[in-house]
């Protein structure tokens, strides 16, 4: 029974954090088709309708899903058939994947279990998500090479290139939230990050590394493929890795920029946002810094940090989304340059930086 | 470039803020406007098919015959509209009107909106004010030549747009097409 019970737990950890990426995800769309919309002073998508009820447009992803479904699945003649199947899978699942080292609150304790509310707990969840956020260009790469198509191919070799200038700026970025917080593991820096500074500021990732937390957002723009780094796609000039893509792989593709978004959004989060941490929520309840105390009890702490977890999931998506629709898209040659000559010196700059300020106030301060 | 500008993050940031400050209003214009406070608005869209733009009272629109009182044809079959066009759309073919005070009146009275060119002429040169282009109709795309000729029957039947430059009279739907 007890095995039931640790299976059960398991599965509902991962279906937590599976479901919430596919399904924020699905609705990102969306989301993104409303928000642009009403940045831009217009309705945005408002006609598909079920008897007559339009509830606001949500009804788009599911006419797009069932267009998507039901065209033609085409394949050029000359495309390496194994590979040109496999590669919005291996594109979309690594973006899926990676969510799961994520934490979306602290632990939970029923019934004398302890559960961590993280689909797996791994020690080196950073740089987990890492590799499956750069595995996720071998799709990509993949589509690009697999299609017989120049442009394809085009898109698939600038989709690499792009990739590892982010990379390396996003890792050596977070060297400095490690070297902070002391872990790798995302559930300690979540938890490192509930401490206060001078007694009333959270010790988030934001204010103790505000120079990584930009390089972060902009390699991490990057990383997602989207304006204003879209030059794998290129819409004005090449179309992109996905240009011999029809119905529901073109659509894989689609969705796995989306889920990438949603994976730097909860990796932004967890990093630079406190993760689960609600200010002045500690595990017995509100501590306000000038005294006061609000007991609350175990489950209602730990609805509130997944709730809070959602919610700055949901604000650094808004950000991200309003970057997207806000800024025009760079051109290749300055995009690499903006990431070998810009982000990645910055970045080694803030590692020194976090070591000198380390070693000055003593250990981790 | 100024020194500020290469460095391309504050640039960024009042771009953003410039759109998010779009995004927050418009969002606001958007909740009062769901809340029942139906001035506020969120967008500029004009929701084409069920809402219009108010056109000018002055807009020459699709054609209509003006009919007299038993609801037959004001005209007379004059062909001074016919003669006037430019375009060449109109076509008359006149008979005898059973009135013996009123000479003639058309039997056939087509207008090719295919080839019109909407410059209101006929209803410039018509003695008898039986021709008007008030009907505040915009819409009639076919999927033939054949279906944009409007006969007599069909412009008899139009009514003049109402106040507001809305059409009273359903849009005619061309023979071409099913309804």
């Amino acid at each position: 029974m007890s095995a039931l019970a640790d299976v059960g737990i398991v599965f509902g950890r991962v279906a937590f954090a599976m479901l919430f990426v596919v399904n924020v995800a699905a609705i990102l769309g969306w989301v993104e088709r409303k928000q642009s919309a009403i940045m831009q002073d217009r309705i945005g998508a408002n006609r598909a309708s079920i008897f007559g009820f339009r509830v606001l447009g949500l009804f788009h992803p599911i006419a797009d899903a069932i267009k998507m479904l039901t065209k033609e699945d085409f394949m050029p003649a000359r495309a390496d058939r194994f590979l040109f199947q496999l590669a919005p899978f291996v594109s979309v699942f690594f973006g899926l994947v990676a969510f799961a080292s994520i934490p979306f609150g602290d632990t939970l304790r029923v019934a004398g279990r302890e559960i961590p509310l993280q689909a797996v707990t791994l020690n080196v969840g950073v740089l987990y998500v890492f590799a499956m956020l750069s595995l996720g260009v071998y799709g990509v790469m993949m589509a690009g090479w697999s299609s017989a198509n120049n442009y394809a191919l085009l898109g698939g070799q600038r989709a690499a290139a792009l990739m590892i200038s982010a990379e390396i700026a996003i890792g050596a970025s977070i060297m400095g939230v490690v070297m902070w917080y002391g872990s790798l593991d995302l559930m300690d820096i979540v938890r490192g990050q509930g401490a206060l500074l001078f007694g009333w500021i959270p010790k988030w990732g934001i204010v103790t590394q505000p120079l990584a937390f930009v390089i972060f957002v902009t390699a991490g723009i990057a990383a997602t493929k989207r304006i204003p780094f879209d030059m794998p796609e290129g819409e004005s000039e090449i179309i992109g890795y996905f240009i011999e893509y029809s119905g529901m792989k073109f659509g894989m593709f689609l969705m796995s920029d989306l889920v990438e978004t949603t994976v730097i959004a909860g990796l932004t989060t967890s990093l630079f946002l406190g993760g689960w941490q609600v200010p002045y929520l500690v595990a017995e309840g509100f501590l306000f810094p000038w005294g006061a105390a609000l007991p609350l009890p175990h489950l209602l702490v730990v609805l509130l940090q997944v709730g809070a977890f959602i919610v700055k999931v949901s604000a650094m998506i808004f950000f991200l989304m309003l970057v997207r629709w806000t800024l025009p898209r760079f051109r290749y040659d300055q995009a690499m340059r903006l990431g070998w000559l810009g982000l990645f010196p910055l970045s080694i700059l803030n590692i020194v930086l976090t070591g000198l300020v380390l070693l000055l106030w003593g250990g981790r301060a | 470039m100024r020194v500020l500008q290469r460095f391309y993050l504050i640039e960024v940031m009042s771009g953003v803020a410039l759109t998010a400050a779009h995004f927050f209003r418009n969002m606001s214009g958007h909740v009062r406007h769901s809340l029942g406070q139906k001035g506020a608005r969120g967008a500029v869209t004009i929701q084409y098919p069920e809402e219009r733009r108010p056109y000018s009272p002055r807009l020459r629109s699709l054609h209509r015959l003006v009919q007299r009182e038993d609801g037959s044809p004001r005209c007379v079959a004059c062909m001074m509209c016919e003669t006037v066009c430019p375009a060449h759309c109109i076509y008359i073919v006149a008979t005898e009107h059973p009135n013996p005070e009123i000479e003639k009146m058309p039997a056939r009275f087509d207008i090719d909106v295919g080839k019109c060119v909407f410059c209101g002429y006929c209803v410039e040169a018509c003695p008898e004010d039986a021709i008007r282009m008030d009907t505040g109709i915009l819409e009639f795309a076919s999927y033939s030549r054949r279906g944009m000729v409007y006969t007599k029957e069909a412009l008899l039947a139009l009514q003049p747009a109402g106040p507001d430059g809305r059409p009273q009279s359903t849009i005619p739907i061309p023979a071409d097409r099913e309804p």
